[in-house]
């Protein structure tokens, strides 16, 4: 079974021209909520939203193997601008693996994904995908901010200092400018007093808060979380779900691989249910989370509530 | 406790200390034994007098000059070229990584004193260097005796940096990588702003320890005349005979660097140890407020 059977005949049919890194902002979705609101459960709706807007996100036929191992066998997934769509099941199921060929950490052996109408980590030349240079995937890995379920601050540098990194250093802003920025981003998430600590003398909540400011601070489309709680202890795991909470009321794009599934209960506008390598299911939340309809998703979801 | 039974009472108790007496009787011997040479130094057939003399002597701050600016640039070459075949170790390309693996097999596994004689007498191979016809040099004008200590000393130290810097690389998690590429750093950026400045935690104290051989290698290079300061200490001692004096002479000034050396770096380490705890006082801290 299959979440957006419609996605790979409609996806985005050419890469769309460039544009500049700069002009970006990092909350110019106004309309997204409209948009979200008006998704559609499982892609039945997929064709219709087609025209309204381009899709943020357009996963077809995705496989991926580590060896003989498949990770992911065939995924088709479209989702739409501002919309917040939290991924579960087991682990192994690929729900990792599909986010990091999102932003080419992992890069897919068969099939392609869009990002806001981009085709990711290829050149389309005809029929053939050439895989693109080192610094064009740097330069297309700004349309995704990604957080970590180990955090990956940079154990060298300061709160700050992890957060004003990538403006500064790729997108070639001044220093003044970026800590400005971080200052605002760092108060917005309670941690202002923190900018001159190190990572290691930050409990794990705000080290994972500090790493959503980083990925924030370069005004990312979308944003990719892995995992953002399981390393946390349990008392730290509400302070990162209200940034992310936050975060999702401000329209931006999220995908979340979660097994917070009150989180995705709350906050998803689609939740998608992943099992070696398949979606065996995607729906609304109160669809999936509380009538599902697989035997291997009522299986994982009773599990995971024991 | 106290209150249940006077039996338990502790009020009234001490801690006596337990007494090492091994600790003392080691201790005094030592300090005997030692008494014992420092006697036998200060009466020996040494003329400490001669010692100040030629501390301070022109040819010995020549040496020491010299010492100090080939233990300079033999290592910069050494630390350059080993991050250089460190990178290309670590390359993808099968190219890159066995050239970089012949490096390190062929000026490891041959001795120091082997390659400064061949790098040195390199003009009985090439009699000229250069690019025919553009620029040419007769290689016994270019290769001085600086020159071939230089080439040894440094393609030498680069093959062992180049596996401390290997092994620094290998130290620094694949997740401070993985977060530098999402925020779309290119892969020498991440090299460079993410990966070596955390690889240097591990990388210094081992150069450190690099350094500081090097000073003394440095003497080595006295058998192709090079003039550091063993070599101008032997010069010395063949017109005057003074040979323990100077000999002592050259030890103190190669101590004396060390130490400072020594105290460079302490601070270096201190300075790459930021946010790792251990000796950086801030870690120190209570971590958590949230």
């Amino acid at each position: 079974m299959r979440a957006a059977g419609v996605a790979a005949t409609c996806g985005p049919r050419s890469p769309q021209p460039k544009r500049e890194m700069t002009s970006r902002q990092a909350h110019d979705v106004p309309d997204a909520r409209e948009e979200g609101d008006q998704r559609h459960s499982g892609g039945r709706g997929g064709a219709e939203t087609m025209q309204a807007a381009r899709p943020m996100v357009v996963a077809a036929d995705v496989h991926k193997h580590f060896g003989s191992f498949a990770a992911l066998k065939g995924i088709d997934l479209e989702m739409a601008k501002g919309e917040v769509l939290c991924v579960i099941g087991p682990s192994g199921s690929g729900k990792s693996t599909f986010l990091r060929c999102i932003n080419q950490l992992e890069r897919a052996d068969r099939g392609a994904i869009w990002v806001d109408g981009e085709l990711i980590g290829f050149r389309r030349e005809g029929d053939a995908l050439h895989e693109l240079s080192d610094a064009e995937l740097a330069r297309q890995r700004l349309l995704c901010g990604m957080v970590f379920q180990r955090f990956n601050l940079f154990h060298h540098q300061t709160a700050l200092e992890n957060i004003i990194e990538g403006p500064v250093t790729v997108l070639r802003r001044s220093r003044a400018e970026a800590e400005k920025e971080a200052m605002a981003l760092l108060a917005r998430v309670g941690l202002a007093d923190k900018r001159d600590a190190y990572p290691i003398e930050l409990s794990g909540g705000q080290q994972q808060r500090v790493a959503i400011m980083r990925a924030l601070a370069m005004h990312p489309k979308l944003m990719l979380f892995d995992e953002p709680t399981s390393a946390l202890d349990p008392e730290l795991v509400g302070e990162v779900l209200n940034v992310m909470r936050d975060l999702a009321a401000s329209g931006m794009t999220m995908i979340v691989v979660t097994h917070e599934l009150s989180f995705a209960r709350e906050v998803a506008h689609r939740v998608v249910f992943m099992d070696e390598g398949r979606v065996v299911e995607a729906g609304a939340p109160g669809e999936v989370l509380g009538k599902p309809q697989h035997p291997r998703t009522r299986e994982f979801i009773a599990a995971v509530l024991s | 406790m106290s209150a249940t039974s006077p039996e338990f009472s502790t009020a009234h108790l001490r801690h006596v200390e337990r007494r090492y007496y091994g600790r003392w009787i080691a201790a005094s011997l030592i300090l005997v034994a030692f008494a014992f040479v420092v006697q036998a130094f200060a009466t020996g057939q040494i003329a400490w007098k001669v010692v100040g003399q030629f501390f301070t002597a022109k040819a010995i701050l020549i040496g020491l000059e010299n010492t100090i600016v080939m233990t300079i640039c033999a290592m910069a070459l050494g630390i350059v070229l080993g991050v250089l075949f460190a990178v290309m170790y670590m390359s993808p390309n099968p190219v890159l990584k066995n050239v970089a693996r012949f490096y390190v097999w062929f000026f490891r596994g041959t001795p120091l004193l082997l390659q400064l004689l061949l790098w040195f007498n390199l003009a009985l191979i090439f009699p000229v260097i250069g690019i025919p016809g553009v620029l040419e040099a007769r290689t016994v004008d270019l290769i001085t005796p600086f020159v071939a200590t230089l080439l040894g000393l440094g393609i030498n130290q680069g093959a062992y940096t180049a596996e401390v810097v290997r092994s620094g690389i290998l130290s620094v998690d694949t997740g401070q990588t993985e977060a530098a590429k999402s925020i779309g750093m290119t892969q020498l950026v991440t090299l460079r702003r993410i990966v070596l400045p955390q690889a240097m935690r591990v990388i210094i104290p081992p150069v450190g320890n690099e350094v500081i051989s090097m000073v003394k290698l440095t003497s080595v290079a006295s058998v192709i005349q090079y003039s550091e300061i063993l070599r101008n200490a032997q010069t010395i001692y063949y017109a005057n005979a003074r040979v323990i004096e100077l000999l002592i002479v050259a030890a103190i000034w190669y101590l004396v660097v060390v130490t400072v050396l020594s105290i460079g770096q302490y601070f270096l380490e201190r300075r790459f140890a930021r946010g790792r705890g251990g000796r950086d006082v801030r870690a120190a801290q209570p971590a958590a407020e949230a």
